[in-house]
């Protein structure tokens, strides 16, 4: 049961850079949020620059899961992952922006690639 | 509980959070830990941010400064969204358990539903809509896990290319302006760009760098 337990946590340090890195700096914007919420305008010059840049950084850790990817996504090569994503943006242009028909079309698109290459 | 079940946004959710999943385990990360970042962080991009960064051999620091420009968003989105809950009476602390839970789908949500719920009871709804949506992910991050870990390597590269699909065209369809479609563009385009330089912090040089300049582009265009 221990054992068990270890094996579910991991490193303990590990646990800790998750509150240090992901949780505090992520949960201190909601905080302010609710404590300075109402002085602030929705469509103010600064917010839409914070947006295209919180949307940039997002497109680049697309690009990157892309490029470098982890684990057994590295096993499909780099062409078939850049076309199954552009199968996958070219349906969802055509089905007036469904996310759902993109995302099904772009996996069928690597997989079948994958499975014909054998 | 029905919104949780008919949200189309959940399924998206779910593939998310199954992408998640798999990618804490080919980064090495405990099932415990990637469970616990759902709950604590409960935002898909920076968790994924959290994970390829620390997975990649970033400092504590630079993931710490990634995440936190990530979750900038966040802080116009509590802004607009709990007014919708207050009430006179309403104290702050009654509102630290929703503002928790606000992210991009709980967001669109709110704005979606909430006009739908007597005023009295849109806190203890969206509680509710909140721990829903937050089980189903636990849920999906459990799974991606075990089946990252257990599948052949097919349907394990299936499973983390949901990640960069999902969410290249949930921020596609979340775009609203042109500063948000140029700033989409351009950070896909600098970001391998930007990692031939191999500074440790491509992340943050390509995205303030493209948003930066995505944002000149809608300045000089409202000038104009």
């Amino acid at each position: 049961m221990n054992d068990w337990l270890a094996n579910f946590l991991g490193d303990p340090h590990a646990l800790l850079v998750l509150v240090i890195a992901g949780f505090l700096p992520n949960e201190v914007w909601r905080m302010l949020g609710l404590w300075l919420g109402g002085g602030v305008d929705e469509g103010s010059e600064a917010l839409i620059w914070v947006r295209a840049v919180a949307t940039a950084i997002l497109a680049g850790v697309i690009a990157q899961i892309l490029v470098q990817p982890p684990g057994a996504l590295a096993s499909v090569p780099d062409w078939l992952r850049y076309g199954a994503v552009a199968a996958g943006f070219a349906v969802f242009m055509l089905t007036r922006r469904s996310i759902f028909a993109g995302v099904v079309s772009g996996e069928v698109a690597m997989v079948a690639g994958k499975w014909w290459l054998g | 509980m029905r919104s949780v079940v008919t949200t189309v946004l959940t399924l998206v959710l779910f593939a998310t959070y199954l992408g998640i999943g798999a990618l804490a385990h080919d980064s090495h990360f405990s099932l415990g830990w990637v469970l616990g970042s759902t709950v604590l962080v409960w935002a898909g991009p920076a968790q994924i941010i959290l994970i390829t960064t620390l997975g990649s051999g970033a400092t504590v620091v630079q993931a710490a400064v990634a995440v936190a420009v990530s979750a900038i968003r966040l802080f116009p989105m509590v802004v607009s969204v709990l007014p919708l809950m207050r009430m006179p009476g309403t104290k702050r602390r009654h509102l630290v358990l929703a503002a928790h839970f606000i992210a991009v789908t709980l967001w669109v949500e709110c704005y979606r539903l909430l006009p739908l719920v007597p005023r009295a009871r849109r806190i203890a709804f969206t509680h509710g809509l909140g721990c829903g949506l937050l089980s189903v992910c636990l849920v999906a991050t459990a799974l991606g896990y075990g089946l990252a870990a257990n599948l052949p390597a097919l349907f394990a590269a299936a499973i983390l290319m949901l990640t960069p699909l999902a969410f290249l065209l949930s921020t596609a369809r979340n775009c609203r302006q042109l500063s948000d479609v140029l700033a989409l563009v351009l950070g896909l385009a600098l970001y391998p760009l930007v990692a031939t330089l191999q500074t440790g912090v491509d992340i943050l040089i390509s995205g303030i760098s493209a948003g930066t300049i995505a944002y000149g582009a809608h300045w000089w265009r409202a000038r104009a």
